[in-house]
């Protein structure tokens, strides 16, 4: 080794840079596998794996975020404590009483739709899910969540807060799982408008907050403060969760669709935790590829 | 300074400054920041090409890029094929590069950077992720920026851990 570096160290430019052949050997192997992975999604072990052994950096990383709400709950004082509580349960009176009234809605909403002989989809069971505070790729809406395949969490499954809808779980690994949010670019939602049932698309922009509705007709019925909630159509969101609301509406005659942005109604840019939903029925096994059965069915003991 | 000519050491060294990029790489930063963020993972691998061709090279840039695509959530390969790229070109041009002042090797590493955007960013554009095309180049930018404090850095360390 040394004979050979000492041989070579004269020359400016090496004749056998890092041996061309396996360099382009390892080009060849990256690209397979991102063809492979894109078309297929068959890496999924090997993924399951990388991400599993990169989870402790992951938990560095969010560690003194972690510390910090530990911290921030550690110190609380007494009267600080009081206060949060009796603001709690006012909240939770006032919720209680909206909720009065939305089962007897439910309960008139299921019998106008079985007098119209069409399926309801309602109810699900829902679980708490921690962000990891960790920046993924700048240029997508990607988040961590610390709850994997274990904990029963599936790919294409619904992500709310309190608010709406965050997005879907686009990759579950054994103990964390990768949420994209209804904002990424490269991700779409069938929305209606909440006023007058307009059924569009929804699509992510650059902006985190932002959403845009691309195929808006020049006449259609929209107005700024228009509330968007999931159509359900397409089957991978519920129904009927806010998306967001409509915060512009241009009409330009010169192009067949009109300017229509809207700003997310989940809090995108501050929530520490989302939940994660389970829809009442199996999810549609045409939407999801193939998959061991517990992480379609997960069993209802091992939660929360 | 280059320890060619003993047995390789330190090689919890080379893994435990990987181990830094990567948690650099996901460190959360403010939404603004977020493009200005240095790529440190192809910075370390220009580094370890350029002072230790012999040790660190495709197969090291290969493994780290696989590791950065499963935190990152890209395409399995993204990363890797990008910091590939990266490594062949630094190993291939390491002999002149070392004796660069520093502003030229600030030059050398812009270029380096900017090929590892260009292949993300092709890889991208055939996923359809063609968003915001002029806020690619910051990061190369500010990192080849960085350039000459982490050479100060690295090998001040390097030395003092007896790298070779």
């Amino acid at each position: 080794m040394a004979v050979f570096r000492r041989q070579r160290s004269p020359q400016l430019f090496s004749s056998r840079p890092a041996g061309a052949l396996r360099t382009l050997l390892f080009i060849c192997l990256s690209i397979v596998m991102m063809v492979y992975d894109h078309q297929t999604g068959r890496l999924r072990q090997i993924h399951a794996a990388l991400a599993t052994l990169v989870y402790p950096v992951q938990l560095v990383v969010d560690a003194p975020h972690a510390l910090f709400i530990w911290a921030g709950d550690k110190l609380a004082t007494h009267s600080a404590l009081m206060t949060e509580n009796a603001q709690l349960k006012s909240q939770l009176l006032q919720a209680n009483v909206n909720l009065q009234t939305l089962a007897s809605l439910e309960q008139e909403n299921q019998r106008l739709r079985n007098l119209m002989q069409a399926t309801a989809q309602m109810g699900g069971r829902i679980s708490v899910a921690v962000i990891l505070s960790a920046d993924l790729d700048p240029f997508r809406h990607l988040i961590v969540i610390d709850k994997g395949t274990h904990d029963g969490v599936y790919e294409g499954q619904t992500v709310l807060d309190a608010y709406g809808i965050v997005g879907q779980v686009t990759r579950a690994d054994p103990l964390a799982s990768e949420v994209t949010l209804v904002s990424d670019p490269g991700q779409a939602i069938q929305v209606e408008v909440n006023r007058t049932g307009l059924r569009t698309l929804a699509t992510g922009t650059a902006d985190l907050i932002q959403l845009s509705l691309p195929y808006v007709t020049n006449n259609a019925d929209i107005k700024q403060g228009d509330l968007l909630v999931s159509s359900g159509l397409g089957g991978h969101y519920p129904q009927g969760y806010p998306v967001g609301v409509i915060t512009q509406f241009d009409r330009d005659p010169a192009e067949p669709f009109a300017h229509v942005s809207a700003r997310t109604a989940a809090d995108l840019n501050h929530g520490h935790e989302v939940l994660l939903y389970w829809p009442a029925q199996a999810p549609p096994a045409t939407e999801l590829p193939p998959k061991p059965a517990p992480v379609v069915k997960p069993k209802p003991g091992k939660k929360k | 300074m280059i320890g060619d000519f003993s047995a390789p050491r330190g090689l919890w060294f080379i893994v435990a400054s990987y181990v830094v990029a990567l948690v650099l790489t996901i460190w959360p930063l403010p939404q603004w920041a977020e493009v200005l963020r240095p790529v440190w993972v192809p910075l370390l691998t220009i580094y370890w090409c350029l002072w230790l061709p012999h040790r660190v090279g495709v197969i090291t840039a290969f493994l780290a890029g696989l590791l950065v695509d499963a935190l990152s959530g890209t395409l399995l390969g993204e990363h890797a094929l990008a910091l590939i790229v990266v490594a062949w070109a630094t190993l291939w041009l390491h002999l002149q590069v070392r004796v660069f002042p520093w502003w030229q090797q600030c030059v050398v590493v812009l270029g380096l950077l900017c090929l590892n955007a260009f292949v993300m960013f092709w890889v991208d554009g055939m996923l359809g992720y063609t968003l915001s095309p002029s806020l690619r180049w910051m990061p190369p930018l500010v990192s080849a920026l960085l350039w000459p404090w982490i050479m100060q850095v690295m090998s001040r360390l390097q030395q003092r851990y007896h790298v070779g």
